[in-house]
């Protein structure tokens, strides 16, 4: 497979890419906030706020892991970028532009350049096509691959391309195990050669040895098409493995961003601390000296927020200040102190963040950290 | 992945079935089987479905018929022969004008077919777009829709029917049609909680993801997977439509003497249901066993289109 798959020239996808600038896909300011609507009025009496203010560069041909506990919002994340969700504030820009306002007809173009993949194989094939209508049906959609012999070969390639047997065309997905099912979603999202797949949570939920198959299938296909990810997942080892710089999300906003070293090695967010450290180990010996770090209580309701740093009600660092004050995503400074210099892409919504040496739940120096620049 | 199992493959193309077929089938050959021919195996697969289909057929097709097999005409009486068991002159018996009884529930039978058929076309049409649209489109849609179908739910089903009944004179096609406006709104509720599911269901997003429009989402994806619902539910309803004109007939307000129905040869019957058993039996048996019927098919239909059924 050196074309691309769906035939698309080279040199079109250079000239739009030229022109977007240094990211595929940002998000500005994306906000989503659920109405919740009571009596028998309907009135709306609040809203949960699942997505409160994102913003995300994601570049060209990286994968962007986004981590964070069930319901801090990555999926509806997700679902904004794709537009399946229309945000209550913010822009989404793709390739220099905000897709937001575009038309049916627009938005149809876009389409081709920016799929999913789902979390769950079994709720996201339809029991009742086959396989092979599954995979085309993007193809269809978009009136790509010719006469329907055209495209069935095309739809046959992509099985091979995935991992499956191309004869399994006329097969319904349960008779498919979920590795193979979540194959037929990755077929179906490559069909149209996107530039962007967001994949939310795909393998969550696999086994452990197929997790790893569908990982390395996801990243064959990046090298071999070029792909742009945005990976999300709650599983930092996963994670870890695939991204090449990774987001951590609490409660509707980005605690900590990072290449994936700064992250792993230096995190400064108390949060993304204590995530790391529910990481097990497998060594005995050293899992039994690993400190962890035990948030008390439960994520806040999004539907009613912390004031100040949302992340205040379960940090152990918190300070007064902290609860007045919505901490901005402040670049943080390399390990070896300020002579190391600062690192714009690491960046932490955190006023006192864990520095190097310090213990998480060591009591941060007096000031807020370098909010006073700000 | 799975590897095949090639033998079987080549064995089934060969033409070679054996007692092995059924474990082939789930492994096998692959291609050169489209959608209906699946949909047929597993049909066939279904006895008291087939057997059920057969019998509807047989009625359907003796109500065709009818003009031409009845051995005499439904209001021909013949004083000689007033209440007579059945005989070879007269299979069924007479009723007390004499007139023959397998004829009448021949004729009966293409009024409660007319009725059942029509009823259940309607009610799935009419019901399958109302629900479709509400479930898909939410909000004002389905607010408006919602009423409506609470509205005609709580409506008072016989005392309707029987007011109704008594402005208008029913025939076979203003029954069918009442009781079709009557009915539509089970099946519209009952699509409406599928399609809401189903809405929200990863593949519809999945498809939403990929652009597929609205109308093609609503036929490919959602219909597709409320239609063995939609089947049951309306076989109910033909069942359910034939007791109904039945009981209305019953109680005197239905289709009209002379013409017969099997629910006003019932009601004739019920003052002699002792003593000329005939007159009761024939038509009621014939109300059990096409309500049964069509009963059964439905069954058999929705385990057909079902992929997920086991083989």
């Amino acid at each position: 497979m050196t074309e691309a798959p769906n035939g698309r020239t080279e040199a079109a996808g250079a000239t739009s890419s030229a022109s977007s600038g240094e990211y595929l896909l940002e998000t500005r300011g994306l906000k989503m906030h659920f109405p919740i609507k009571a009596g028998v009025l309907k009135r709306t009496v609040g809203h949960v706020k699942a997505v409160d203010g994102v913003d995300l560069q994601v570049r060209q041909g990286e994968t962007l892991g986004l981590v964070g506990e069930s319901g801090c919002g990555k999926s509806t994340l997700a679902r904004l970028i794709l537009r399946l969700l229309e945000p209550t504030a913010g822009e989404v820009v793709f390739e220099g532009e905000n897709i937001l306002g575009y038309d049916r007809k627009r938005m149809l173009r876009v389409r081709r350049d920016m799929q999913i993949i789902f979390q769950d194989p079994y709720a996201s094939l339809n029991p009742r096509m086959t396989v092979g209508n599954i995979i085309a049906e993007p193809l269809k959609t978009h009136d790509i691959g010719g006469s329907s012999g055209e495209r069935k070969r095309r739809v046959q390639e992509l099985l091979e391309i995935v991992g499956l047997n191309p004869e399994h065309y006329n097969r319904y997905p349960h008779e498919f195990s979920g590795g193979q099912r979540q194959r037929i979603g990755v077929a179906r999202a490559v069909a149209l050669n996107p530039k962007l797949i967001i994949c939310d949570e795909p393998v969550s939920a696999l086994d452990v040895s197929i997790q790893a198959q569908v990982v390395n299938l996801l990243q064959d296909l990046q090298k071999e098409f070029g792909l742009t990810y945005v990976f999300i997942a709650h599983d930092l080892s996963v994670v870890k493995h695939i991204s090449d710089r990774v987001a951590v999300m609490y409660l509707g906003k980005i605690a900590e961003i990072s290449d994936r070293k700064g992250l792993y090695a230096e995190p400064r967010h108390p949060y993304t601390n204590a995530l790391l450290s529910a990481i097990p180990v497998p060594d005995p010996e050293k899992e039994r000296a690993r400190r962890r770090v035990v948030l008390a209580g439960d994520v806040p309701s999004p539907a009613n927020p912390p004031s100040g740093c949302n992340f205040h009600t379960r940090c152990p660092r918190v300070r007064e200040y902290c609860k007045e004050h919505v901490p901005p995503l402040i670049p943080q400074e390399k390990n070896g102190g300020a002579e190391a210099g600062e690192s714009p892409d690491h960046r932490a919504s955190c006023f006192f963040p864990v520095l190097e040496g310090q213990r998480i739940d060591e009591r941060a120096e007096s000031t807020p950290y370098r909010v006073s620049e700000r | 992945m799975v590897d095949q199992p090639r033998g079987m493959t080549d064995l089934r193309a060969d033409g070679a079935m054996g007692p092995g077929e059924a474990a082939a089938e789930g492994y096998g050959k692959v291609e050169g089987r489209t959608q209906k021919q699946i949909v047929w195996r597993r049909f066939k697969r279904h006895k008291l479905a087939i057997a059920g289909g057969l019998v509807l057929l047989l009625i359907y097709v003796a109500a065709l018929a009818t003009p031409v097999i009845a051995p005499y005409e439904y209001d021909e009486s013949d004083f000689t022969a007033i209440n007579q068991g059945p005989s070879a002159d007269h299979p069924m018996g007479t009723d007390r004008l004499g007139r023959d009884e397998l004829t009448r529930v021949l004729y009966g039978g293409r009024v409660s077919l007319v009725v059942g058929l029509g009823v259940g076309t309607f009610v799935t049409l009419i019901g399958g777009i109302v629900g479709l649209l509400s479930g898909y489109y939410g909000r004002r849609v389905d607010t408006a829709l919602a009423g409506l179908m609470d509205f005609v739910l709580v409506l008072p089903f016989l005392p309707v029917l029987l007011v109704l009944g008594s402005i208008f004179q029913f025939s076979a096609f203003t029954i069918t049609f009442v009781i079709a406006l009557l009915l539509w709104p089970r099946m519209a509720r009952i699509v409406r909680g599928q399609v809401l599911s189903i809405r929200n269901q990863d593949y519809v997003q999945a498809a939403k993801a990929i652009g597929v429009s609205d109308v093609r989402i609503a036929f490919r994806h959602v219909l597709p997977n409320v239609v063995g619902i939609m089947v049951v539910e309306a076989t109910l309803v033909v069942a359910q439509a034939i007791l109904i004109e039945t009981a209305v007939s019953y109680l005197g307000l239905g289709i009209q003497p002379p013409t017969p129905s099997w629910g006003n040869m019932l009601e004739d019957s019920r003052t002699t249901m002792t003593t000329q058993w005939w007159l009761t039996w024939f038509p009621g048996l014939m109300i059990v066993l096409t309500a049964l019927c069509v009963n059964f098919l439905g069954d058999g239909l929705r385990d057909a289109l079902d992929p997920k059924a086991v083989e």
